[in-house]
C-alpha cells in the first residue's frame, strides 16, 4: 500500500513542481477558447433553450481540460522516465503492476480535476452557470479522468520516443476530444457526423458532464454512463494486462 | 540455509541474440562477489533478470531463498541495484529523491538511515540540491544510496565506479567494506580488474551468456596466473642458455620470468651466479586479475 501512496504522491507532486506549464498554462489556454468562442458566437448559437452559448460552452471547456491533462500527466511522465531511464526506480521496488496502474491514474484524475477546477474558477467570471445534477458532473469527471489516465499510461508505454507520444497525442487524443462536441451541440451537425459522433467516447464524456450542470443533453445521461463505463472497464483491463506482461517495461 | 542468490539454469534470448545461455550460480550470504567479463557477456542482463527487469525464457532466480517472478515482492525488498546508467529523477532534490525511494519500499519514517548514508557518501551538503545541479560522480552517489535505503541483505552494483574519481572510489568501497562486514552480500560488476580483485572473495566470469570460470580469487590467481620476475643483467652479461628457454621474452632490454611462486626466483638466482652473471636491476611482479582475465577469456 505505501509503495502505491509514493508512487501515487510522487506523480502528483511531479505535476505540482511544474505548476504552470501543467496547471496555469491550460488554465488559460481554455479561458482564451471562452473568449474567443464566446465573442464569436454568443449572439449567433443557442444549444438548449434559456441557456447561453458562453454557458453551454464552459462545461466543455471544463471536461476538455480534465480529459487532455488527465492524458498528459501519465503519458509524460512514463515517456519522460523512460526516455531518462529513471523508470528504473518504479520498477525494482516491490510495486506490484495493479498499484503502478492505480497510482498513475489517480495522479492523472487528481491532474485533471485541478486544471478542471481551475477553469471553472476562471470562467464562473463570465457565466451564471446552474448545477442541476453535481454528482452526474462528479462521475463523469472522474470517470473520462481515468479513461484519458489510462490512455496515457499506454502512449506512455508504447510510445519509445517524445516524436511518438506527440502522434499520439495530436493525432488520436486532440481530434477526439475537439470533435466531441466540446463547442458545439451534435445535433447541430449533418446527420452523417452525427452518426460519427456516436464512435467517438469522449463525446459521451462531455455531453453527460454537461447534463449534470443543464439537466439537458444531447443522449441519456445513462446511455452515455454506459458507454463511459464499458470503455473504463475496457481499457482498465487492457492496460492491467500490458502492466502484467512488462510490455515494453520489462525486457 | 538459503543462499543469498540461487541462479539455476537461466537463459534469455534477445532476438537471435543468446544474452544468457543457461546460468547456475549460487552466492552465499555475506560474500563479496565479483562478476566480470567483457561487454555483451551477459552481466547486466543476468542482473537485471535478478532484479526483475529482465524476464527469462527458462530457469529460475532467488534472492534469500525468495523467487524472483513468484515471490517478487520479498525478493525485491531483500535486493537493492545499483544501475550501470547515470539516471536521475529532475524533478526531485537528492533527499527526496531518497525519501521517494524509501516510500517505494513501504518505509514512510527512514530519515535516520538516510542521514547515515548521505553522511557515508558525503552527500550532507548536497540533500537539498536538485538532482539536475549534481556533477556525474555525485549523482552516482545517490544511485548507490537510492539502492541501500530499504537496508537490502544483498546489494548488487552494476559498474559502480565507471568515471567516477579516485576519492569517491576509495569513500564508495570503504562503505561497501563496511556494509560487507555487516553482513550484507556484495554482488560486484566491473571493468577495473584491480578493485575486483582486491575487494571480492570469490569471482565468476561470463563469456557469451555462459559461466566459463567461477572460484575464489586466490584459487583463479593460483590457477590463471603466476608472478613475474624482470631481470636486466649487468652490461657484457648474457643470459645463459638453460635460463633462455624459460624466459617468456624481453621487454625494454630485460628478461621475462612467468613462475608459479615466489620459491621460482631462488632457482634462477642460482643458476645466473653459477654462470658468473651480475644483475643489475630486479622487479618482481604479482600475480593480478588482469591476466587471469585474459587467459580466461582466450580459453573460454
Amino acid at each position: 500500500m505505501d509503495g502505491f501512496l509514493t508512487l501515487f504522491q510522487k506523480e502528483v507532486l511531479r505535476f505540482w513542481k511544474v505548476s504552470f506549464q501543467t496547471v496555469a498554462a491550460p488554465v488559460l489556454t481554455s479561458l482564451l477558447f471562452l473568449l474567443i468562442f464566446s465573442h464569436v458566437l454568443e449572439r449567433h448559437v443557442q444549444v438548449y433553450a434559456g441557456v447561453s452559448y458562453t454557458s453551454f460552452l464552459v462545461p466543455g471547456l471544463v471536461m476538455m481540460s480534465v480529459l487532455q491533462n488527465a492524458f498528459a500527466n501519465s503519458s509524460s511522465s512514463l515517456i519522460q522516465s523512460k526516455v531518462t531511464g529513471n523508470i528504473i526506480f518504479v520498477l525494482l521496488p516491490p510495486i506490484s503492476y495493479r498499484q503502478f496502474f492505480a497510482a498513475y491514474v489517480l495522479a492523472a484524475i487528481v491532474r485533471g480535476f485541478v486544471v478542471g477546477l481551475g477553469v471553472l474558477l476562471v470562467t464562473l467570471w463570465f457565466v451564471d452557470l446552474s448545477w442541476r445534477a453535481p454528482l452526474w458532473i462528479l462521475v463523469f469527471a472522474v470517470l473520462g479522468g481515468a479513461i484519458m489516465g489510462a490512455l496515457g499510461v499506454i502512449a506512455g508505454i508504447w510510445a519509445e520516443k517524445f516524436d511518438q507520444l506527440a502522434a499520439f497525442q495530436n493525432f488520436i487524443i486532440m481530434p477526439l476530444t475537439f470533435l466531441s462536441g466540446v463547442f458545439y451541440s451534435i445535433h447541430s451537425l449533418p446527420a452523417f457526423w452525427q452518426q460519427v459522433s456516436h464512435f467517438n467516447p469522449i463525446f459521451y464524456m462531455i455531453d453527460g458532464f454537461r447534463y449534470g450542470f443543464f439537466g439537458a443533453s444531447d443522449v441519456s445521461p445513462w446511455a452515455s454512463l454506459g458507454v463511459v463505463s464499458g470503455c473504463f472497464v475496457v481499457l482498465t483491463l487492457f492496460t492491467l494486462w500490458l502492466l502484467r506482461v512488462g510490455y515494453k517495461l520489462r525486457a | 540455509m538459503n543462499p543469498a542468490i540461487r541462479i539455476e539454469g537461466v537463459t534469455k534470448c534477445f532476438g537471435s541474440v543468446q544474452a544468457l545461455a543457461g546460468v547456475d550460480l549460487e552466492i552465499a550470504e555475506g560474500e563479496f562477489f565479483g562478476l566480470l567479463g567483457p561487454n555483451g557477456a551477459g552481466k547486466t542482463t543476468l542482473i537485471s533478470a535478478l532484479a526483475g527487469l529482465v524476464r527469462t525464457d527458462a530457469g529460475h532466480l532467488a534472492v534469500m531463498g525468495h523467487d524472483v517472478v513468484a515471490d517478487y515482492r520479498a525478493a525485491r525488498r531483500r535486493l537493492g541495484v545499483v544501475p550501470q546508467e547515470l539516471v536521475f529523477d529532475p524533478f526531485f532534490s537528492v533527499r527526496e529523491s531518497l525519501e521517494i525511494q524509501s516510500g517505494y519500499f513501504g518505509i514512510r519514517d527512514n530519515a535516520a538511515w538516510i542521514d547515515e548514508i548521505l553522511e557515508n557518501l558525503d552527500l550532507t551538503a548536497k540533500a537539498d540540491t536538485n538532482m539536475r545541479q549534481l556533477s556525474g560522480g555525485m549523482k552516482r552517489r545517490v544511485l548507490v544510496a537510492q539502492a541501500l535505503v530499504h537496508r537490502p541483505p544483498v546489494i548488487v552494483l552494476d559498474e559502480p565506479t565507471a568515471g567516477v574519481d579516485v576519492e569517491l572510489r576509495q569513500a564508495l568501497w570503504g562503505f561497501i567494506r563496511r556494509l560487507n562486514r555487516d553482513g550484507h552480500t556484495i554482488v560486484l560488476t566491473t571493468h577495473y580488474l584491480e578493485e575486483a580483485e582486491n575487494l571480492c572473495g570469490r569471482i565468476a566470469m561470463l563469456k557469451q551468456g555462459r559461466i566459463v570460470a567461477l572460484d575464489t580469487t586466490a584459487n583463479l590467481l593460483r590457477r590463471f596466473s603466476g608472478h613475474t620476475l624482470r631481470l636486466r643483467l649487468a652490461p657484457g652479461n648474457g643470459l645463459p642458455e638453460a635460463l633462455r628457454a624459460l624466459t617468456k621474452g624481453e621487454a625494454d632490454g630485460a628478461y621475462v620470468f612467468s613462475l608459479e611462486n615466489c620459491e621460482g626466483i631462488e632457482g634462477i638466482l642460482a643458476d645466473l651466479r653459477n654462470a658468473g652473471c651480475s644483475v643489475d636491476d630486479i622487479e618482481v611482479g604479482k600475480p593480478d586479475l588482469e591476466e587471469v582475465f585474459l587467459r580466461v577469456m582466450e580459453r573460454g
